[in-house]
């Protein structure tokens, strides 16, 4: 009945040299469960996400995640795209790295999803923090990944933005695995399933 | 397979469409490499001869092509591109051969530019000779690719590019002459082949591991 | 138990340097063309043997790390760079000593070996240069691995290209080297290079324990701070 975790930390340790980051985490997280992560600024959230997805391996634990890089969706705090292409061609190659199937359509469709499809031709460098933000989150789910790992994703946005950001995540709760990190976790609200709580202790 | 390189191509004109559209590096290889072949003629003696303007050819070439590799992977630094690479499902070996391929695009571009000028102020080139450069300059963008990746994850990026590059340039620098000058450049040019063949397998295989954690 | 043995090692060392002092200037004859300055080889050839070893070991440990998860080979790797770029240096030190000696020149460029030391020796200075440019974590010791493992196959391909270049460089001169050694001086030399590689191996015991001593200070302190 219980099938095995998609995610599954254990014991999960990461030091810089010297400076502990992270010390002795583990949980589960099933398919289809969203996970809010939470604690103050240098309890190693970011680095804890990293890890999930492949950027970082841990000091000593493991990191189980039941997925391979193409159906891993992040959005870190940089938004992982080039400053002086456009916001088209981004896309573009992203969706050609991920082999997205429709690739046209489906950018268009997430560009006027998210607001940008008027400013598509414009270079990243051109856009505000909050359209940049939006952008990031394009592309991290241009490929419809099944497990989505965001870092304080609604720190960049404004109210319009969070608002879709919002929706988009009702939307995807059904069919994708969640983890996200945030300083508002009432924001998500109802939609966590899992929590887990960071210290610096 | 065809996978693989249809990431490669799109990774690579990636590179030549943000050249394209910044016309920062390019331009800027360019008046480098002229310049520095107008101070070569003036650090000459008067009778030198035709061997020591070789030689200072192939150091042009090398420190042009270091100004290209310095600023070769800022734009993935930017806004973290980088990351979304590594993250993709495409194999890493493969942003480093798009990333080969087009600093092998410019520093092409401006070795027509800078050959034609080395033979009006200096001396003739024969077909060992630019067969040398075509050799040395894919050694010096597949090693220099993987090097500036090591260099850009570190403090001091600018300052270390040079000193990490250079003493495996020494092997091209000692190919590109040999082929210019001796009396046997098949040698030196199977020796360049060599160095390409050996550094290219191993930057090829080894780039995983500088951009992965 | 490493501390017995290491001081047995030490000691061993030390005789086997004391012997091999002894044979060098008491028992090898004198060569006839260079006299008392050829005796520098039987130090000058082990110590550019062993750095070559040591660049081999730490180019190994580069391998293990990167194709295990060992959290030991990162230090035993820079040990192993740190210790063949000092008998790098000391091989280009006897090895000018050696040319002022025999031909008069504090350098020539016509000695293969030297100019590849001084490559050589140019690459893993430029290895420190990277690795304590990186912060310390995993990417820093992948990087420091993957310039390892450069600089093993930068030497074949360094020699190469030195020998090609002395083609139309630098006439080859002075004749040098590969003496043709008799039975004695043989013993001798074997008798140096043993006790160089085991002098070699305890210092990289004694440094890599240091460092090893080093990073368990700085990650208690770490832990105690927190």
């Amino acid at each position: 009945m219980a099938e095995t975790p998609l995610v599954r930390a254990r014991g999960v340790e990461r030091r810089y040299g010297a400076r502990r980051v992270l010390h002795d985490v583990s949980f589960e997280l099933g398919r289809g469960g969203t996970l809010v992560v939470t604690g103050p600024n240098g309890s190693g959230k970011t680095t804890l996400l990293r890890l999930l997805v492949g950027l970082a391996v841990p000091s000593r634990g493991t990191i189980e995640v039941g997925l391979d890089r193409a159906h891993l969706g992040f959005v870190g705090h940089e938004p992982l795209v080039y400053r002086e292409l456009t916001a088209l061609e981004n896309l573009d190659l992203f969706g050609r790295l991920y082999r997205v199937p429709e690739r046209r359509e489906r950018i268009g469709m997430l560009l006027e999803r998210f607001g940008l499809w008027d400013s598509r031709g414009e270079r990243v460098s051109a856009f505000s923090r909050g359209m940049t933000q939006r952008l990031a989150l394009c592309r991290a789910l241009l490929h419809e990944p099944e497990l989505l790992v965001l870092d304080e994703p609604h720190s960049a946005l404004d109210a319009q933005g969070a608002a879709l950001l919002d929706q988009e995540l009702e939307a995807l709760v059904p069919r994708c695995t969640l983890v996200v990190a945030t300083h508002e976790p009432e924001r998500l609200g109802t939609l966590a399933t899992a929590s887990l709580a960071l210290g610096v202790a | 397979m065809t996978g693989y390189f249809a990431d490669v191509a799109a990774l690579a004109r990636k590179d030549l469409r943000l050249e394209l559209r910044a016309r920062d590096t390019l331009p800027a290889m360019l008046l480098f490499v002229l310049a520095t072949l107008v101070v070569f003629h003036f650090a000459l003696p008067a009778d030198a001869g035709d061997d020591p303007a070789y030689g200072l050819l192939w150091v042009a070439l090398v420190f042009t092509s270091l100004l290209g590799l310095a600023r070769a992977w800022v734009p993935e630094r930017e806004a973290g591109a980088l990351d979304g690479l590594v993250l993709a499902p495409t194999d890493r070996s493969a942003i480093w051969l798009g990333k080969t391929i087009a600093s092998l695009a410019f520093l092409v571009a401006a070795e027509v530019v800078a050959l034609p000028a080395f033979v009006l102020f200096f001396a003739p080139l024969d077909a060992h000779a630019l067969a040398g450069v075509a050799l040395a300059s894919v050694g010096i963008c597949a090693v220099g690719s993987l090097v500036s990746a090591m260099a850009a994850a570190s403090r001091g990026r600018e300052v270390l590019l040079p000193l990490i590059f250079l003493p495996l340039a020494i092997p091209i620098v000692v190919g590109g002459v040999g082929a210019s000058i001796s009396e046997e450049p098949g040698k030196f040019l199977a020796f360049l082949g060599l160095y390409d063949a050996v550094f290219a397998i191993l930057s090829w295989a080894a780039f995983e591991y500088v951009v992965t954690e | 138990m490493t501390k017995p043995s290491l001081t047995l090692l030490a000691t061993l060392a030390v005789v086997l340097a004391g012997t091999a002092v002894a044979m060098i200037f008491f028992v090898a004859p004198e060569d006839a063309d260079q006299g008392l300055s050829q005796k520098i080889f039987y130090v000058h050839v082990p110590i550019a043997l062993t750095a070559y070893a040591c660049f081999g070991l730490a180019a190994w440990k580069a391998f293990r790390l990167l194709t295990t998860r060992g959290d030991r080979y990162d230090l035993e790797s820079y040990t192993g760079v740190h210790q063949g770029t000092i008998f790098g240096a000391l091989t280009l030190v006897t090895g000018s000593i050696w040319a002022k000696a025999s031909w008069g020149v504090w350098w020539t460029w016509s000695s293969n070996q030297l100019v590849l030391f001084l490559v050589l020796f140019l690459f893993y200075c430029a290895y420190f240069m990277l690795r304590y440019s990186i912060e310390p974590g995993p990417r820093r010791e992948r990087i420091s691995a993957v310039y390892a493992l450069f600089g093993v196959a930068l030497v074949p391909v360094s020699f190469l290209a030195i020998r090609l270049a002395s083609d139309f460089i630098h006439p080859t001169v002075f004749t040098r080297d590969g003496p043709q050694m008799t039975g004695t001086m043989f013993a001798a030399f074997c008798v140096s290079w043993a006790a160089i590689t085991l002098l070699a191996y305890v210092m990289y015991r004694v440094e890599l324990a240091g460092k090893r001593t080093d990073a368990n200070l700085r990650e208690l302190r770490e832990a105690l701070a927190s």
